[in-house]
């Protein structure tokens, strides 16, 4: 909504953000940090989205339902993570094979 | 529902001269005025068209698989072509009929009249549905001429990564394409629904079938992603073997049918959400009274389209999920029938006392009150882990959901389509074969699939193309409703297209309805409204004046 436009400045300084998280992605792919790769790589690509979605896609000082919506979507998305933790998570407490 | 009086006296059947008055079907013509038309009535006439054209499709697919199973023997096709069948029927009804079908043509023509706008929030993309879903289709029916696809309408995996080697993908494709279609047709009316209300028209103003179209734009809108990254990986693995489904790589073929299922479940309350709200509509239209618990019914169909979220895993019972996750989803499904019981219950109270009239839109609508009742309780059943272990991949499942799809979805699309009709096209139909078909599709609807209950029961399994003899009377009888049933069907195809021409001139409202639709001319005209409504009153506030003395309603 054109109601909330950021100066220039904004969007270059978010670029540069990204492009620096960007670098310590690949910076990290390099370090072995045991369980913990998946989660830092993750990490920074859930901090790279939510500069995108805040900035770039002007979620950030727009009316309230946006943010509504976007966690909805996030809200599903959790949803389908979560029960598919409750069957892989729980497969083979009987130990019977296939249950 | 009251406007100001202005609004209401606008609301004649032609112009004060005589001449013919214009609307949005006469206002201009040709090819090109239809196909790059941005008119949301039109667009939802376009849709009519198309998706009678995948019903009827769908039907002969329907058609062939009765007549094979007429017999017990595997006489009439073989396997490899009855496969392709019965995934054909799955596919254009459920994507091609069903899931756009009510959303796409009442919603389409409905939703702005319903909320005194002008046309839904955005015109262009409207149109751009229409053309996505028409392309999609047309990918469907390539491939279906190019060897058809035999998985099931369910694409599991490995069957359709590994081992079949028919249209998988190009159907596939054909399903992602007429997802964005669905995706884009839900965005546009929670748009319009959030933005463009009349004044005075509040949330809880609102008619109950718009709230019962705004539940399945969420559906849509939060669900087809993932049917559509379900499918692009099926694609993938089949092309690339990366590795998702196919345990030899890594994957986990059991995930193909969480994704699908995370969409396919809500995608069942896309088809019956829109069916119920008509019912709503139409039950407290003719029996003259307000909806019984108008909050408890709006809510309900949110709490449908939310908590339709949460059960998908009970058709995952028996295909190796684990049996804790199974339990969790048996408990959480039986719960989802509570606010489609709530439904049930309020239309049973409102027409308690009633002054009930036995109009066609109505004879439909008490169908699907009884074939919703039957098929939401047997998937009570199914829902709990003991019976469905039991009748898994049986005939009982088959007729659980035609009895919602088939006795409750198109039961309550055609009940809408008979009760606007008049509005849509401006004439009436025939009122003694109308209600000959709401019966006639009654009984046959019944003939057919009450039958596969007991077939199911006694252990007859679906996708097959011969069975054992002993089963050979049911599946006759089952065949004999099919054709009852498609006889029915034909009679609204024949009468409404006779109406266009020959039926007498429907007025503005011909049921004596409440509703902001009604106060306009019939056909509408292009902007639908010549003064912008104003509401001042809940909906069905009836009892409402009289019917007009000069109404006709049928011949
Ligand atoms: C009242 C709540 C409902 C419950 C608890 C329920 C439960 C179930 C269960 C447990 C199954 C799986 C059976 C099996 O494969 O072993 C099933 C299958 C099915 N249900 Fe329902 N159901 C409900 C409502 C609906 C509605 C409203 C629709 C459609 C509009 C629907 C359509 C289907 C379809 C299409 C299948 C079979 C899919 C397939 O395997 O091809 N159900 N239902
Ligand atoms: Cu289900």
């Amino acid at each position: 909504m054109p109601a909330h436009v950021q100066p220039v400045r904004v969007y270059f300084g978010v670029f540069a953000a990204l492009m620096a998280f960007t670098a310590l992605t690949v910076f990290a792919s390099f370090v072995n940090l045991g369980h913990a790769n998946t989660f830092v790589a993750l990490g920074i690509a859930a901090a790279k989205a939510t500069l995108v979605i805040l900035y770039f896609m002007h979620v950030k000082g727009n009316t309230k339902l946006v943010p509504v919506v976007i966690l909805s979507g996030l809200f599903f998305l959790l949803l389908l993570f979560l029960f598919l933790a409750a069957d892989y998570g729980t497969r083979g407490w009987l130990g019977v094979p296939g249950r | 529902m009251t406007t100001t009086p202005s609004a209401a006296r606008t609301a004649g059947a032609a112009m004060p001269d005589g001449s013919p008055r214009t609307h949005y079907l006469n206002a201009t013509y040709g090819l090109k005025s239809w196909l790059l038309t941005r008119d949301h009535k039109r667009i939802a006439l376009l849709y009519l068209v198309s998706i009678s054209v995948f019903f009827a499709l769908g039907g002969l697919m329907a058609v062939l698989i009765r007549m094979e199973l007429a017999t017990p023997e595997g006489d009439l096709f073989q396997p490899d072509i009855y496969n392709r069948l019965f995934t054909m029927h799955g596919v254009l009804m459920i994507f091609f009929f069903l899931i756009p079908g009510i959303p796409a043509v009442l919603g389409n023509f409905l939703i702005p009249l319903m909320i005194g706008a002008r046309d839904l929030a955005f015109p262009r993309i409207n149109l751009l549905s229409w053309y996505l879903y028409s392309i999609g289709g047309l990918f469907t029916l390539w491939a279906l001429l190019h060897g058809g696809v035999d998985t099931g309408w369910t694409f599991y995996t490995p069957l359709s990564t590994n081992y079949v080697n028919t249209s998988v993908i190009t159907v596939g494709v054909g399903i992602f394409i007429a997802g964005f279609s669905s995706i884009l047709t839900g965005l546009n009316f929670v748009v319009t629904i959030h933005r463009m209300r009349a004044p005075g028209l509040t949330w809880f103003r609102l008619p109950l079938f718009v709230w019962g179209a705004y539940a399945t734009s969420l559906i849509q809108i939060l669900g087809t992603p993932v049917i559509a990254i379900a499918i692009l990986l099926v694609a993938a693995e089949r092309t690339l073997h990366i590795g998702i489904f196919d345990p030899k790589l890594g994957g986990d073929p059991i995930l193909f049918q969480h994704l699908f299922w995370f969409y396919s479940h809500p995608a069942v309350y896309i088809m019956i959400l829109p069916s119920m709200g008509v019912v709503s509509e139409l039950v407290a239209t003719f029996s003259r009274k307000p909806i019984f618990g108008y909050k408890f019914v709006a809510f309900a169909s949110i709490g449908i389209a939310v908590l339709g979220f949460f059960v998908w895993g009970h058709h995952m019972f028996v295909s190796g999920q684990s049996i804790y996750a199974g339990v969790i989803f048996s408990v959480l499904s039986m719960l989802v029938a509570v606010p489609s019981a709530i439904k049930v219950f309020n239309w049973t109270a409102t027409l308690y006392k009633g002054s009930i009239s036995w109009d066609t839109p109505m004879l439909y609508a008490l169908g699907f009150i009884g074939l919703f009742t039957i098929g939401g309780l047997t998937g009570v059943m199914l829902a709990t882990l003991g019976i469905d272990a039991h009748v898994h991949d049986t005939y009982f499942i088959i007729a659980h959901f035609h009895y919602i799809m088939v006795g409750g979805a198109i039961m309550g699309y055609l009940g809408g389509l008979h009760f606007w009709w008049p509005k849509i096209t401006g004439r009436m139909y025939p009122l003694f074969w109308s209600k000959l078909s709401a019966i006639v599709i009654f009984i046959g609807f019944n003939v057919t699939f009450f039958p596969q209950f007991i077939l199911g029961y006694l252990g007859m399994p679906r996708r097959y193309h011969s069975y054992p003899p002993e089963f050979q009377v049911l599946n006759v009888m089952s065949s004999a409703g099919a054709t009852v049933l498609g006889l029915g069907y034909l009679m609204p195809l024949v009468y409404f297209i006779w109406s266009i021409r020959y039926g007498p001139k429907a007025p503005s409202n011909p049921w004596g309805a409440t509703g902001l639709e009604w106060q306009t001319t019939s056909p509408p005209p292009v902007e639908n409204f010549l003064t912008q409504p104003i509401v001042t009153a809940p909906p069905y506030t009836y009892p409402a004046p009289k019917r007009a003395p000069e109404v006709t309603r049928g011949v």
